[in-house]
């Protein structure tokens, strides 16, 4: 018993080493040649246009649910009018880079797996080895910048579609004129304090998160893609290590950085 | 090499399968009671089949010997060079996959390692490509060790050796021009221009037409046609070593044929030098120059088709009689 929960932790410990080697190698390729440019620009489409429309949506009903719930309980204290205020704070802090992170996970986290672990199986990493060309570099280095670079506009849009939705709620529902709905998100966001005079805190919060989520997201997907063993099983395995180990991890990591940026970026 | 004449394509032997349909004009079933046919199970209709394989195998040899005995001994008088060896090579993960391994191939010979599934074949290619590095022993490519070098450096001596995968690998996001133009835009400063002109001439030399498949994706590819591309796409940079994983291996006799025809016809017009693992004992008759079996994670012989043909070892005459 104890003998395999011993094998168990070197494995997982080994597959820890493995994922930051993984990690530290494809950032180190971002800055020495050969460039994959093609590679990336078509992984950002893959990664960020594609992924518009699923974060669009996610975004615009999480803030037509969040202005609907808080209308209820700010009604009874008569302070509908901070509607405004509750879904920007909820949404560019939190609920904006978590939702695009697990929404980019299941979709995209799960597409790279797929596709890196159908290529292990059919031994066109292998191939690619052969052809004198380093996996690394060419398939994960452009998937990791990327998602790097999406993740954070992704938010910024779901951030703003779900404020939106909140306004639509808020106007239709609720009976806020638009006008006084923008004002108080932009009380809001100029209440968190800025960062350098000009940019608020709340960006901050919101842009770092996202960020790290890409790199999890991006290496995660890639670390159980390129160690897929066992045919078309194996595939569907790694596929749903992927899924499950992203969204856990942006949800642990979501707390640190909070607790990091909260200790140097305090509130106000 | 290229001065010598083209060898005609070699005609293709009606193939018995060993639990198939009968050859042409050799009915069996009718000479037999139905109640007597059996099935795959029959033993005396498998004692049968393996009889005929084997006796075919033998009339093989026999037409090949000539062929082989001159292919062999061309080889050795041409290049005296020893392109790939591995020497003394231990291999083991949790248990040994290989133990005192020691093969060379001189420049321009057709080196087969056969043997049972799970003994270790393909882990040799491996080796060769430095996809794995041994616990002991060396690995020389083209005169260079290259059990010591860095990823980078071997990615460099990867690019003197084009690999054909036993599923031929080809990257299905890309056309075939693309699987094949590949190793060339990556490691070259041809021209767009150069490139096709070289991707058309890898493409007639494995007898594709190069119009025909060119914007075809590998999706679209029969098994014979992706290997023909896989071969045509580890030629490309025209590879003075190529190396071959179970290149027949699910084919058709057909189509075994015409592949087993290409490797030959890679050697004979190119000089290259070609290390096939493959457990299809008629095509490693037919192409080898030699034959090497594994073994007990060993290399149990090393010689020429003839040599093989006419071992005294129980093992290898068991081995042989397997087909």
């Amino acid at each position: 018993m104890l003998e395999r929960f011993n094998q168990s932790a070197k494995r997982k410990i080994h597959s820890f080493q493995e994922f930051l080697v993984l990690g530290t190698k494809a950032i180190r390729f971002a800055f020495s040649r050969p460039f994959y440019r093609g590679d990336l620009i078509q992984q950002m489409e893959s990664i960020g246009v594609q992924s518009l429309a699923i974060v669009l949506l996610t975004g615009f009903f999480t803030g037509m649910v969040l202005a609907l719930q808080s209308s209820v309980q700010l009604k009874t204290f008569g302070a509908t009018m901070y509607i405004g205020r509750l879904v920007a704070a909820s949404m560019i802090r939190e609920l904006g880079p978590v939702l695009a992170g697990l929404m980019v996970a299941g979709r995209v986290g799960s597409g790279i797996a797929a596709q890196l672990g159908s290529m292990r199986v059919t031994e066109q990493i292998d191939a690619l080895n052969t052809l004198g060309t380093d996996p690394i570099r060419k398939l994960v280095t452009p998937r990791v910048l990327a998602a790097l670079f999406m993740l954070p506009v992704l938010t910024v849009i779901n951030d703003f579609a779900g404020i939106l939705g909140g306004n639509v709620i808020a106007t239709a529902y609720v009976g806020i004129p638009t006008s006084l709905y923008w004002s108080t998100v932009w009380e809001q966001i100029a209440s968190g304090g800025f960062v350098f005079k000009y940019i608020p805190n709340d960006f901050v919060h919101g842009l770092v998160k996202p960020f790290v989520f890409g790199g999890i997201i991006s290496l995660v997907a890639c670390h159980f893609g390129l160690k897929t063993t066992g045919g078309t099983e194996g595939v569907g395995i790694a596929t749903t290590r992927t899924v499950v180990t992203a969204s856990i991890s942006i949800l642990v990591v979501d707390y640190f950085i909070t607790q990091l940026l909260l200790a140097f970026l305090p509130h106000g | 090499m290229a001065d010598k004449p083209d060898e005609p394509v070699e005609p293709v032997e009606p193939v018995e399968p060993v639990d198939g349909a009968p050859s042409e004009g050799e009915d069996r079933r009718s000479e037999r009671p139905e109640a007597e046919w059996g099935g795959r199970g029959d033993p005396l209709r498998r004692t049968d089949d393996h009889r005929r394989v084997r006796e075919q195998i033998r009339k093989e040899i026999d037409e090949s010997r000539s062929t082989t005995e001159h292919r062999a001994s061309e080889s050795r008088e041409k290049a005296a060079e020893t392109i790939v060896a591995l020497e003394d090579v231990y291999l083991s993960f949790e248990q040994p996959i290989l133990e005192d391994i020691s093969l060379a191939a001189l420049e321009g010979e057709t080196i087969v390692v056969a043997g049972e599934s799970g003994t270790g074949k393909s882990t040799i290619l491996k080796l060769l490509l430095r996809l794995l590095t041994p616990d002991r022993g060396q690995v020389y490519i083209d005169g260079e060790e290259i059990t010591g070098l860095s990823f980078p450096d071997a990615l460099k001596v990867r690019q003197k050796m084009g690999m054909v995968f036993q599923g031929a690998a080809l990257f299905d996001s890309m056309t075939v021009y693309e699987n094949i133009a590949y190793p060339l835009r990556e490691h070259t400063e041809l021209t767009e221009d150069e490139i096709e002109h070289r991707v058309r001439e890898k493409l007639s030399f494995v007898d594709l037409d190069p119009d025909r498949v060119m914007e075809m994706m590998p999706s679209e590819l029969s098994g014979g046609m992706r290997k023909r591309v896989g071969i045509a796409r580890g030629m490309a940079n025209n590879a003075k070593i190529m190396l071959y994983d179970e290149p027949t291996s699910g084919l058709d006799p057909l189509t075994t044929a015409t592949i087993t025809h290409l490797i030959i016809k890679l050697q004979r017009e190119l000089g290259v030098t070609s290390v096939v693992v493959t457990h299809d004992i008629r095509s490693a008759f037919r192409m080898a120059s030699r034959i090497a079996v594994l073994a007990d994670r060993r290399i149990a012989f090393v010689g020429t088709p003839e040599e093989m043909s006419g071992s005294d070892d129980k093992y290898i005459r068991d081995f042989l009689g397997g087909y």
